[in-house]
């Protein structure tokens, strides 16, 4: 199942992440799980929410620039070589995948989360369930 | 001028001169330049030492071409007179000054009698006239008002044209967005920067513009491609007035609803195009330096004075019957002008040049730094919700994409930056597009 992700532009100098963060706290929206891609110049904050919808309207208002996008949140075994297997699958299967990171908060002594960004959201889905490669609801994930 | 039981919108006998043979302007253009030379001559002594230097007299002007024999007023004059050195008319018949706003040292001071806020008055009406503005026309005036000429000029032609004048003056864009909304606004006097300002905040607002149909921009250099934004984001049709404080304010020139150049009311203000280095004249449809002369300017005429705009005059006829000749759309003022490592850039080039980058709105601003004695030219660009992407590499082939863009036209290696949203000042009156931090 797909997962809201939202990104937003972030210029690279001081104070640049604390406003936005600030704002969603500001609205009771608590981050579930976030990575920073950066470069010299400027960054990209990518983040999951609850309520993506309401965490978008919020950074809006404030003048950001927030874009949605697709991403996959698939379960991996929390033990050496774990994540190697499923992108072992990910790979027999064809699959670009854009960029990837740790769903912190969802992590278990045995199981772990890993949200993937896919070139294609849609064929992945398809082509993992054929795979049995796990791919979590964002009921299990943000429990709704 | 029209009077108040004329039909609705129609009539305008001030227009008249735009029509005038050319011949017959030609007539009326030397009649007033030998008496406007005449004027100047007996009552400004600069003026006159710089003839009799010459060994001129107004008897040397017996046609328009002797015009070439005077010599030119440049704005150093202005200030090297300040205030009141190059004034024709006594305080006594002075009814009106304006000022410059002087970004360094002594502003240029201008004056008017009453008959040339009548003239100032009539060229806006035939400006309001020229951009399809009549009676019934609701205008709002976001000009400032005060010693610049912008808000005072456009709103007694407003008046004079029997449209509804809202004197907002400059600033304060909330409020701006309100009364366009709920006055029903057709015409708004700003900017262009501004207006781009105003349609961004509307936009975000969700305020309603659809009932303004004339925007009358100027008092700055706008691009042809940022009007097709314009005019294609709002729906407006975007009108190009030209004018300086020195010869009278805006009302100097205007395109007319075909808007392909600005029609130079001739009849008032004679403009020659010369080459800034020779100063020779040039021939029509050569680009240069433009230089005008009020032919009918009491209190402070102003003989070949050197705009420092650069442009073309067109002599061809123009579809929409007016005789006036146009200059074209001045891109480039030559004050604008910087030079960085040896090239001479203007900031409408870069404007071109990233709006040839789908999706990039033009909020930029170009600074200037000097490391280890070489110039470095570096433009922060905006990200636009089209452009921002999630991904990394995209967003790096944007900005490379606007380096390419820009080298193409400028020949120039410079850095782009990529900016928040919203984190570049805007201006509510003219904007202000280069930061220099060079310490020369």
């Amino acid at each position: 199942m797909k997962l809201k992700q939202l990104s937003l532009f972030l210029e690279n100098r001081p104070g640049q992440l604390r406003a936005p963060l600030a704002s969603l706290g500001g609205a009771g929206i608590d981050l579930l799980t976030m990575t920073l891609a950066d470069t010299a110049q400027f960054g990209i904050l990518r983040f999951i929410v609850a309520d993506p919808e309401r965490a978008k309207k919020v950074l809006e208002a404030e003048g950001m620039i927030v874009s949605v996008t697709d991403v996959v949140p698939i379960q991996v075994d929390n033990r050496p070589g774990g994540l190697a297997a499923v992108l072992a699958a990910i790979e027999a299967a064809g699959l670009g995948v854009e960029y990837m990171y740790d769903f912190a908060a969802r992590a278990t002594l045995d199981k772990a989360v890993i949200v993937f960004r896919f070139e294609d959201p849609d064929r992945a889905l398809e082509v993992l369930k054929t795979a049995g490669v796990r791919v979590l609801t964002s009921e299990e994930l943000l429990g709704k | 001028m029209s009077v108040w039981n004329d039909p609705p919108g129609g009539f305008h006998p001030v227009s008249t001169p735009d029509y005038l043979p050319r011949r017959q302007l030609a007539a009326i253009q030397l009649q007033r330049l030998q008496s406007v030379v005449a004027r100047a001559y007996d009552r400004v002594p600069l003026f006159k030492s710089r003839l009799v230097e010459r060994k001129l007299s107004p008897a040397s002007i017996r046609s328009l071409a002797d015009i070439a024999k005077l010599p030119f007023t440049v704005k150093s004059d202005l200030r090297d007179t300040y205030p009141f050195g190059l004034f024709a008319s006594p305080m006594e018949e002075i009814v009106r000054l304006h000022a410059s706003s002087g970004t360094t040292g002594k502003p240029i001071v201008v004056a008017y009698t009453q008959a040339d806020l009548d003239v100032w008055t009539e060229v806006m009406v035939r400006s309001f006239a020229a951009c399809g503005l009549h009676r019934g026309d609701v205008i709002q005036n976001a000009y400032g008002y005060g010693l610049f000429t912008g808000g005072l000029g456009a709103h007694y032609g407003a008046e004079a044209l029997g449209a509804t004048v809202i004197p907002i003056s400059g600033g304060n864009t909330e409020r701006q967005l309100m009364v366009i909304q709920d006055f029903g606004v057709t015409a708004l006097c700003c900017t262009p920067s501004y207006f781009l300002h105003l349609l961004e905040s509307a936009k975000e607002t969700g305020i309603d513009l659809s009932r303004l149909r004339v925007g009358v921009f100027g008092a700055e250099p706008w691009s042809d491609s940022m009007r097709e934004r314009i005019q294609l984001d709002s729906g407006i049709k975007a009108h190009d007035i030209y004018g300086l404080s020195e010869i009278i304010g805006p009302g100097v020139g205007v395109e007319c609803s075909h808007q392909h150049g600005l029609h130079i009311f001739e009849d008032h203000f004679y403009p020659e195009i010369i080459d800034p280095e020779t100063g020779e004249v040039l021939p029509d449809g050569a680009e240069g330096e433009l230089v005008l002369t009020t032919l009918s300017k009491q209190a402070m005429p102003m003989i070949r004075y050197r705009t420092r705009d650069v442009t073309s005059i067109m002599v061809e006829p123009c579809e929409c019957g007016r005789t006036l000749h146009r200059i074209r759309r001045i891109g480039r003022r030559s004050d604008d002008m910087f030079i960085i490592r040896g090239v001479n850039v203007f900031p409408s080039q870069v404007e071109t040049a990233l709006l040839r980058v789908e999706g990039t709105l033009p909020h930029y601003q170009i600074v200037l730094t000097r490391d280890k004695g070489l110039d470095q030219m570096e433009v922060k660009v905006e990200v636009t919700p089209e452009v921002f992407s999630d991904e990394i590499r995209k967003l790096e082939a944007l900005q490379q994409h606007l380096e390419a863009s820009i080298e193409n036209i400028l020949g120039l290696r410079v850095k782009v930056t990529l900016v928040q949203p919203r984190s570049l000042a805007r201006s509510e009156g003219k904007a202000k597009r280069v930061t220099d931090l060079r310490n020369v």
